[in-house]
């Protein structure tokens, strides 16, 4: 039953003094999956997202990664995630395999495995000519598209995007989910939050967390008919409108 | 060990391409030395003095032969009454009068004992002082070598000792302050600004998602800044000693040692800096008001600590920067070993252990 999950949580909370920021919170993450985490700025997506990496220690809950437990093996769950945040997380003053050296260095590569890893990361992002390009240089799609690729560069059992597609044009956008869908289609399980209602849509499943409480939790377009509303956008507002009430 | 070697090829990548850096990293030293050496100087050369010779024996000859060849005095003028004197200070290039009494040699052979005097130009007292204190030494040496030659005790009455020092030369002051500025620039400053840089860019975040241990990547920051230190201390070495003939008069392995342990001194005050700040512009803000004005001011380096006021002196005795000075012209001038300089040594070592106790506790913060 267990193995089913790359990711399960059972009233994960994280408090910081009085404020709850991430609020009892449970879902399952399956294999493979693609899972939207969604809510506005402040819901407590990024303390979840940071206490499943390993990177927070939750105040109370059980929650497991890729098998693993977050608070007794977070070595361990750090060598089978990959994560992209939403700040631009290449180094600017190296060249892109530098860049791609480097992290798959700190993953433990060998030699002759990032080298065959660069070249097919290159080949596929149409990259060979930039190799010796300092990353700065390239505009911001290629940047994030690059990021993403480097954060799966060690195959990892389950990637981690923070809202990775902030400030990327439509259609940028959308070529960086052909590359998501392409990682889920290679049994990698997606975990990605977003402010784009639209990425929503390209979900296999999403929560909606609202003041660090998921209040809903379904496929896209199960979700619109239970809220009857015509797009995601509109979901996340009835939502949002309820708990202002 | 492998992940380890490619952060450290990593950070070598960021601190040579970066211009910036580079230029802080070793134009820096190289400019201070320069500027401390041959610009702020204290020290004057061939300073013009004129000599009132009343007795003209071979005793007073041979002691203005003395002044001659000394690169500090110039002879100017000879001057024949004492009348002439106001004159010649009015003419305003001569800044020191020699005044040799009548019958010099008799009077030092009959009495042992004679005196000379020494008018200097006090406008500009720092000069006045400084050519009073050449004048004093060159005096006192000469009358120690005529002792020495006739076997009598004999005595010119100026009674200035200048130990260590006998030249004045500003050169072992500077030397050490300047490498103890350096020294807290580069390892304090540079690896403030490059761990806060990761933070700033959101690198932080993925290394600490990756499997490299916490305490390994403040390590790998850390390392390249220590080896270029170490550089920095060796190439402002080498300048002193043989561009200003800055003596090493101790054991240059224990010498080499401490600059290490300051290193790792000012290191932990780097870590700690850039674990209480999100952006490089505030770790270079403390660094540079928090750290280098202290260093600069108060460390002993510039002023002496002894004619401070007591809060300050108090201030002084917590910046590592006052210890290491003591330690760095205690080993160079005065060739004093491990014995002459535990105390300072055991402050410094304390310091560091606090230091880091502090910033690894305030990182775990961070992470929990």
């Amino acid at each position: 039953m267990e193995a089913a999950y790359a990711i399960t949580t059972d009233g994960l909370t994280k408090k910081f003094g009085d404020f709850i920021a991430t609020n009892n919170i449970t879902f399952q993450v399956k294999k493979g999956e693609i899972f939207g985490f969604l809510g506005a700025n402040g819901a407590g997506k990024t303390t979840a997202m940071r206490m499943l990496c390993g990177l927070l220690k939750p105040s109370s809950g059980k929650a497991t990664v890729a098998g693993y437990d977050v608070y007794t093996q977070t070595e361990s769950i750090k060598l089978n995630i990959g994560y992209m945040s939403q700040r631009f997380s290449l180094y600017e003053d190296l060249t892109v395999s530098e860049n791609i050296r480097f992290y798959g260095g700190i993953y433990g590569l060998t030699r002759s495995a990032i080298k065959t890893a660069t070249a097919e990361l290159l080949a596929k992002l149409a990259l060979e000519k930039e190799a010796k390009s300092l990353v700065g240089s390239l505009p911001l799609g290629w940047k994030q598209k690059l990021s993403f690729s480097i954060a799966i560069i060690h195959n990892p059992a389950i990637v981690f995007l923070d809202e990775p597609t902030g400030g990327v044009d439509p259609i940028t956008r959308r070529q960086f989910w052909d590359l998501i869908y392409e990682a889920a289609h290679a049994g990698v399980t997606v975990f990605v939050t977003t402010h784009y209602m639209d990425e929503a849509e390209y979900c296999d499943r999403v929560s909606i967390m609202v003041d660090g409480k998921i209040k809903a939790l379904d496929t896209p377009a199960a979700l619109k008919t239970t809220f009857g509303a015509a797009t995601m956008n509109d979901v996340f507002l009835k939502l949002a409108r309820e708990a202002n009430q | 060990m492998k992940q380890f070697l490619q952060f450290l090829k990593k950070e070598f990548y960021h601190i040579f391409r970066d211009r910036r850096t580079l230029l802080i990293l070793f134009g820096m030293p190289i400019v201070q030395i320069i500027l401390f050496g041959f610009a702020i100087t204290n020290e004057i050369h061939e300073a013009k003095f004129a000599v009132l010779d009343q007795s003209n024996d071979y005793y007073s000859t041979r002691l203005l032969q003395r002044f001659d060849h000394s690169a500090y005095f110039h002879r100017v003028k000879n001057l024949q009454s004492p009348n002439e004197i106001a004159k010649t200070f009015e003419e305003g290039d001569v800044k020191i009068v020699i005044v040799i009494p009548p019958q010099f040699g008799k009077t030092f052979f009959h009495e042992r004992k004679s005196t000379i005097q020494l008018l200097a130009d006090a406008t500009d007292p720092n000069t006045a002082t400084t050519l009073e204190n050449y004048a004093s030494s060159i005096i006192n040496q000469y009358q120690k070598d005529i002792t020495k030659e006739e076997k009598l005790p004999l005595t010119i009455s100026t009674d200035y000792r200048l130990q260590y020092n006998p030249a004045l030369k500003s050169v072992y002051m500077f030397v050490p302050g300047v490498m103890t500025l350096i020294l807290m620039l580069v390892s304090a400053m540079m690896t403030s600004i490059a761990i806060t840089r990761e933070k700033e860019l959101g690198t932080m975040e993925i290394l600490l998602v990756s499997p490299l241990k916490p305490g390994l990547i403040i390590v790998g920051k850390v390392v390249p800044y220590i080896m270029l230190a170490f550089i920095n201390a060796i190439i402002i070495l080498v300048m002193g000693v043989f561009i200003f003939d800055m003596p090493i008069k101790g054991n240059l392995f224990l010498l080499l040692a401490e600059c290490g342990l300051f290193v790792l001194t000012a290191l932990s005050i780097g870590i700690l800096i850039s674990s209480i700040t999100e952006s490089q512009q505030t770790a270079m803000m403390i660094s540079m008001v928090g750290l280098m004005m202290p260093t600069m001011l108060l460390s002993g380096f510039v002023f002496p600590i002894e004619s401070m006021p007591l809060p300050l002196q108090i201030i002084a005795n917590i910046l590592p920067a006052k210890w290491f000075i003591i330690i760095l012209k205690t080993i160079m001038l005065k060739g004093g070993g491990l014995m002459d300089v535990w105390k300072p040594t055991v402050i410094l070592l304390g310091m560091t252990l606090v230091l880091q106790v502090i910033s690894i506790r305030k990182f775990k913060i961070r992470l929990s």
